[in-house]
């Protein structure tokens, strides 16, 4: 089944009299259970992409289906909502509130949901446990490294069982080790809870691995390979 | 969890929120001490008009006030005494009074005076001059010669107890009355005006010089509390004829006194005024700060999906902190600065004689007012949310995209 489905979608961004297409005609279908990088060169539309794809921005043109709602008709607040409780979200930076510990970070997305406090607690700490950070609860994000705190993030996006979770450049700031070791457990996430995964990169290694790995050039898929192993 | 948010949120800046808290705890504590300052010094211009013969009610004949002669005087009180005996509540206090105009003169020296013809037991339950005596002694019911006066005018006379003293006036007949009276006791009030302006006589002395038989000029009455005399008056008037008598109170004795007061209530509210826009400018500014530090943050929580209308309230709950907190501060400093002064009171001795003018007197008692404090507190509070209200709007208005995109 497509959990994504995008058909012709455009965007264009005006500034001044400059206007810049950053999505011409995008059309792609994404699995449940995909593990999908999204790679390009610098502006070639990644990110105007993924924020389409997760409901934070709108198209001009075309179709975006997400788990069954078609984005494109959605007025903002169902957006926020679906956003709530269908997405996932794992940002290059600042991922994470500051004055909130780490645990409380994670449980954060439940309490905007309406999880009831222990269960809430619960989910949270093993979460963090399956990434690795099981003595850290209660660190905030200055007391954590940049790999570290990459990993909360990316135990937020999935302790409320989306259907997709978006990262954009999760490795950007990291340096090839910490990002490999982000990568493999956004892996393992992936093949453990069957969420699909949807990333962008400028990053050769990060596509290593990837399952399936889309090329972006000027706003315009140019390539869409599945990989094996 | 949101209430944890918003307070770990305003220590983020802890320069920014002491300055906030400070202007909220310097606003609550001026707005109580200033009011109560205040309220002390209109209470106690009333009460000292009260006390000084004004009472809460007067009863005089028709036209006494408006021409204070004896011929205006109520020529048969026992009358009037039945009806208050009647209808005047248990605590209350009343005495008949004999006043007239009168020159004061000893060998050297004359001046123009009060003369007050006292039930010398009744009038000690009514004003002040019962507990005034401080050389000497107090009248007696049937003291023929004996008289009462001021510190003041002992002074200006150059005399003391024991001295002669000759009042003079105009009798019912309109014939020049006078009588030699002996000072037994001198009495000080809370200002010299009154010590200048008051001699005390006995009753039945007045009454003889004056050749007024039983009559007297006046009836004063002092209640429980000033806020009956309005009620008390009513009945009072009730059930004595119009024609014949006036009944007023002491709003209407006393219009300064009222007047002042609703000055104050003014000057309190434009006090609460002035705090407030300095106040709420302070919150708005740093409020407005904070927000624009954190587009960021507000785009990551819309990004996770929170309505804006959770993250006004995020804000809401942020000011809500350090409004509670400045606050329970500044009622906290404003009680404790009002019991530290409530005992001895502030002492405006040096400044009495430009004060005394106004009939003011040389200590002022703070007088903390619920009333006030509610204000205080409400104003605050409720203008405190209100102003925050914009940089809230503005923090939920980011839209994530943007926002993300700022660093
Ligand atoms: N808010 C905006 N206003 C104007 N132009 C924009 C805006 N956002 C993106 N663009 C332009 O749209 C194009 C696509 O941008 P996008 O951010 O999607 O690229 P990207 O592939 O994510 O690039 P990068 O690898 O640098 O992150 C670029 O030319 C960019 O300059
Ligand atoms: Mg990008």
């Amino acid at each position: 089944m497509d959990i994504v489905k995008c058909t012709k979608v455009t965007k264009t961004y005006r500034q001044d009299t400059v206007v810049v297409r950053a999505l011409s005609g995008a059309s792609l279908s994404i699995q449940e259970g995909g593990f999908v990088a999204i790679a390009g060169p610098s502006g070639s539309g990644k990110t105007t992409l993924l924020n389409i794809i997760g409901g934070l921005d709108y198209a001009d043109s075309g179709r975006v289906v997400v788990d069954g709602n078609v984005l494109t008709d959605m007025s903002q607040s169902a957006l926020a909502h679906l956003r709530l409780h269908k997405v996932g979200f794992v940002f290059q930076a600042y991922n994470l509130i500051p004055v909130l510990s780490a645990l409380e970070n994670v449980e954060f997305v439940m309490l905007l949901q309406g999880v009831p406090p222990a269960e809430r607690r619960e989910r949270a700490k093993a979460i963090l446990d399956d990434v690795g950070l099981g003595g850290m609860y209660d660190r905030r994000p200055a007391e954590l490294s940049g790999g570290q705190q990459q990993r909360v993030a990316v135990a937020r996006s999935i302790v409320s069982n989306p259907s997709i979770v978006l990262a954009d450049e999760p490795t950007a700031n990291l340096d090839s080790k910490t990002g490999a070791s982000l990568l493999e457990i956004m892996q393992e996430m992936n093949e453990k809870k069957g969420v699909t995964f949807i990333f962008s990169t400028h990053d050769k290694m990060v596509m290593d691995y990837a399952r399936r790995l889309i090329y972006l050039r000027d706003g315009r898929i140019v390539e869409d390979k599945i990989r094996n192993g | 969890m949101f209430f944890q948010l918003g307070w770990r949120n305003i220590w983020r800046n802890r320069r920014r929120t002491l300055v906030i808290l400070t202007a909220v705890v310097i606003g609550v504590w001026s707005m109580i001490f200033l009011s109560s300052l205040m309220r002390g010094v209109a209470d106690q211009f009333v009460s000292n008009g009260i006390k000084t013969l004004t009472g809460h009610i007067q009863v005089h004949h028709t036209g006494y006030r408006e021409d204070p002669v004896v011929e205006n005087s109520i020529k048969n009180p026992a009358g009037v005494e039945a009806v208050l005996t009647a209808v005047l509540p248990p605590e209350a206090q009343w005495a008949p009074r004999v006043r007239v105009n009168a020159v004061a003169s000893n060998a050297r020296h004359s001046t123009g005076i009060t003369m007050v013809g006292i039930d010398p037991s009744r009038e000690a339950g009514v004003s002040f001059i019962g507990e005034a005596i401080t050389e000497g002694r107090y009248l007696k019911s049937d003291d023929p010669y004996g008289i009462v006066v001021g510190k003041a005018l002992v002074k200006k006379f150059e005399t003391k107890v024991g001295r002669k003293l000759v009042l003079m006036s105009q009798d019912t007949e309109g014939e020049t009355a006078s009588r030699a009276f002996r000072i037994v006791g001198v009495y000080r009030a809370e200002m010299q005006a009154t010590e200048k302006q008051f001699a005390f006589v006995s009753m039945p002395a007045a009454q003889q010089m004056l050749n007024l038989s039983h009559g007297i000029s006046e009836v004063a009455v002092l209640l429980a509390e000033h806020g009956q005399a309005m009620q008390v008056a009513n009945t009072l008037r009730a059930e004595l004829s119009a024609d014949e008598y006036e009944v007023n109170t002491w709003q209407e004795l006393l219009p300064m006194g009222s007047a002042i007061m609703k000055i104050y209530d003014w000057f309190i509210f434009i006090w609460f005024l002035v705090v407030f826009i300095a106040m709420g400018f302070g919150i708005v500014n740093t409020t407005l700060m904070a927000v624009f530090e954190r587009v960021r943050e507000f785009g990551l929580l819309k990004a996770l999906g929170m309505k804006p209308w959770w993250i006004v309230k995020e804000v809401l709950i942020e000011s809500f902190c350090l409004l509670i907190l400045g606050m329970v501060i500044g009622n906290a400093a404003g009680f404790v600065s009002v019991l530290a002064i409530s005992r001895t009171g502030i002492d405006l001795s040096a400044l009495a004689a430009g004060m005394e003018y106004w009939g003011m007197s040389r200590v002022i008692y703070p007088h903390i007012l619920g009333q006030d404090v509610m204000m205080a507190n409400l104003v605050v509070f409720i203008l405190g949310l209100v102003v925050s209200l914009y940089p809230a709007i503005k923090a939920s208005r980011f839209t994530p995209v943007e926002a993300l995109a700022h660093t």
